[in-house]
């Protein structure tokens, strides 16, 4: 039977990654996910893995010790966070293109700088175009159940994934979760059984080549190809992976989206509490509804589509800034998916939560709202918000851009005299 | 059983020929040298940072070389190494592999000296089983020349050029050797391409035999970059080391032995004449370069002799 235990999030992926007893892991303290490494060192010392423990100088190597273990046949995972994961940029590449099924947990927290140790996500966001399948985890369950997925995707696609939770919401949180028995966890991992690799008996192997103009654009056309080839193996470990919890993943969670006019979609912890905010517009006889993104690599652009299909209005929910001056990168990802829909819902963005700032039920609450007004104006007003920001400054600059580009949403949300200012 | 190149040479190549190495590039036999060191039949994995010797030698879809190989990044060589020799320990341990492997990076200076030495500390510092080879150029060569930490002073580097104000670079080279050997690995040397290549072969056989984390420095004559005729490549290494411009040496676990000691220390200008980078030295006026250069090789030449008890 599995255990009932109360875990933290780091607990939960230590927990896992133990059950897995990988060949190698490589990895590098950096808050908030040091304690993974640290744990995992502990079951080493004491004999409850076999797996051989890097503690290497920092995560630039890190990374470079599982892109060289995994190429040589090992199973291979580390863990990081922030800056580590930036330090790490290049080899995601690398990684990737060598499609090499490295796993790595990732627990988010803000960029430098300022320096901050808190939670959003602009490392993993950041990250998003380096070739890496990514997953999101909305509490220590999903941090938990991820990883073991983790696995066998990246081995099935022949791509490395980052499973990624919130830093210290989830992974510092401690909750009663589910813990699999060590026995089931490692017959779902199985053994990994690579089909070439460097240590191969009478088969050497040659990874990382130079590749000129005449053969590189082939080799990202198949990286993509196994990019869009993740897509039915997620699903497919998914359901392999309830039939043995009774818990179910798929690219996203569906949170009250069946008869919904309004719909919020959102990555990670905050998941929960905009669910929160759902139950009580939804006691209110309101139709709200949310969908709490899971896979954001490979995008499911055509799932999310279909799923808000018939919403009228849609706030999408960024923990990360990209300065693009148009809204953050789920914003980009998830507006563009619904491009192709006839009945289009309107869409706006919010930026929040950046460097562990709070979102509470109430600015959920708030949202729904705002969303409920834009349908009733028919307009959207300007797409790209933040929420909980104390922006008075920048009030005089947006009136003046206001006044030089006019925008009827924009207009009545300053109070600007329409006559007055139509071009 | 004694050094037979003779023998040595008919031994299989483990880097084929038909790869794109310049004509008198001195990596190409660095690596070749360091290869034939390996007994037939024990297995290796060879790794390679960013460098000429990379994108020259595995150039997609041909490899020139027999063994494993991977190649991740500039920076990272000494790290990628340790992941590919701790997968080996743990699949050995659990019965997946049953050959004996051995494994060696190869690294130019600028991978090396400077981009790549925290990788590097960081792997000998853990003691991973693997040989590091550092073939030493003294510049960055497959960008075009740039100084690196190992360029040494006063010579013409596309980043350090002789100019009206500044000739060439202006800072001495980092010793590279003597940081690795106060890492505390169990051996460390430093070679060239000399004679019959005997010294290159036998410290490359006791870095790969020697258990733990091993460096080699060799320095690998550039035609490009140090501008010499490609057929002068054997005598300028052999001037570099009668000079004691380049001494070799090796460190077992801590002490230090001189492995040749010139019978008549050469003028360092002998060493300096043949390169057209330090041509500017010997401009009038400039005799003062040559001058410093010559006691700066004294310095650490009577250092080095200090550190073997000689």
């Amino acid at each position: 039977m599995p255990k009932r235990e109360r875990r933290s999030g780091n607990e939960a992926v230590a927990e896992a990654m133990r059950q897995i007893n990988p060949d190698v892991v490589g990895a590098f303290p950096i808050t908030p996910s040091t304690e993974i490494p640290q744990y995992f060192s502990s079951y080493v010392a004491n004999g409850d893995v076999d797996t051989e423990f890097i503690a290497v100088e920092s995560e630039h190597s890190s990374m470079s010790t599982c892109i060289g273990a995994s190429a040589a046949g090992a199973r291979a995972m580390t863990a990081t966070s922030s800056c580590g994961l930036a330090y790490m940029w290049e080899l995601l590449y690398v990684a990737a293109s060598d499609r090499l099924p490295i796993v790595m947990s990732v627990v988010n927290r803000a960029l430098s700088g300022p320096i901050n140790i808190n939670n959003d996500h602009s490392d993993s966001m950041g990250a998003r175009d380096s070739g890496w399948i990514q997953m999101y985890a909305e509490d220590n369950q999903e941090a938990y159940d991820n990883l073991i997925q983790s696995v066998l995707i990246a081995e099935k696609c022949r791509l490395p994934v980052m499973a990624c939770q919130d830093g210290f919401i989830t992974s510092h949180g401690v909750a009663n979760i589910e813990i699999l028995e060590d026995d089931k966890v490692k017959e779902f991992v199985g053994e990994y059984e690579p089909e070439n690799y460097l240590l191969k008996h009478d088969n050497p192997l040659a990874v990382g080549p130079y590749g000129i103009s005449p053969y590189y654009m082939e080799i990202k056309r198949e990286q993509a190809q196994a990019m869009k080839d993740a897509m039915p193996v997620i699903l497919e470990v998914g359901r392999e992976f309830e039939k043995m919890t009774g818990r179910e993943y798929r690219f996203f969670e569906e949170y009250m989206m069946d008869d919904a006019d309004v719909a919020l979609v959102v990555i990670g912890s905050s998941a929960g509490t905009g669910k929160e905010a759902v139950d009580m517009l939804r006691a209110e006889g309101k139709k709200v509804g949310l969908i709490k993104l899971r896979v954001f690599r490979p995008f499911p652009r055509r799932p999310l589509a279909a799923a808000m299909c018939k919403v009228k209005a849609v706030a999408i929910m960024d923990k990360a800034e990209s300065f693009s001056n148009s809204g953050g990168p789920m914003f980009a990802e998830a507006r563009s998916s619904l491009y192709d829909l006839p009945d289009k819902p309107y869409c706006i963005n919010y930026i929040y939560g950046l460097g562990g700032r709070d979102i509470r039920v109430d600015d959920f609450y708030d949202i729904y709202n705002d969303l409920f007004e834009i349908i009733e104006q028919d307009d959207p007003g300007d797409v790209y918000r933040y929420l909980g920001v104390r922006d008075s400054r920048y009030e005089e600059e947006e009136q003046r851009m206001i006044k030089e580009t006019y925008h009827p949403g924009a207009a009545r949300e300053y109070g600007i005299d329409k006559e007055k200012y139509e071009v | 059983m004694a050094y037979n190149l003779k023998k040595e040479a008919e031994k299989k190549e483990r880097l084929a020929g038909g790869h794109r190495l310049c004509a008198g590039c001195g990596a190409g036999i660095t690596v070749r040298g360091v290869l034939r060191a390996l007994e037939p039949e024990d297995k290796a994995v060879i790794v390679n940072a960013t460098s000429c010797l990379e994108v020259s030698t595995f150039m997609y879809p041909y490899t020139a070389y027999e063994d494993s190989f991977i190649h991740s990044a500039f920076e990272n060589a000494a790290a990628t190494c340790a992941g590919v020799e701790r997968a080996y320990r743990a699949l050995r341990a659990r019965g997946k592999v049953e050959d004996n492997f051995k494994f060696i990076t190869f690294g130019g200076d600028g991978g090396t000296y400077d981009i790549g030495l925290q990788s590097l500390s960081g792997a000998i510092e853990r003691g991973h089983d693997m040989v590091y080879v550092c073939y030493d150029n003294e510049a960055y060569m497959n960008t075009g020349i740039q100084r690196s930490s190992s360029t040494p002073r006063f010579a013409d580097a596309t980043t350090s050029p002789v100019g009206s104000k500044t000739q060439g670079k202006q800072q001495n080279k980092k010793d590279l050797t003597a940081i690795l050997a106060a890492h505390g690995s169990p051996y460390v040397a430093q070679t060239a391409l000399i004679g019959n290549m005997k010294d290159l072969h036998e410290k490359a056989r006791k870095a790969i035999y020697t258990e733990g984390a091993c460096f080699l420095n060799v320095l690998s004559p550039c035609p490009r970059g140090w501008r010499y005729d490609a057929a002068d490549l054997a005598e300028i290494s052999k001037l570099a080391v009668e000079t004691c411009v380049w001494p070799l040496y090796e460190v077992e676990d801590g002490v230090w032995n001189l492995t040749y000691e010139p019978k008549e220390k050469l003028p360092v200008e002998d060493f300096l004449r043949k390169q057209g980078r330090f041509a500017h030295m010997f401009k009038p006026g400039n005799e003062w370069m040559i001058e410093e250069a010559q006691e700066y090789v004294d310095r650490k030449w009577a250092q080095l002799l200090a550190r073997c008890n000689r």
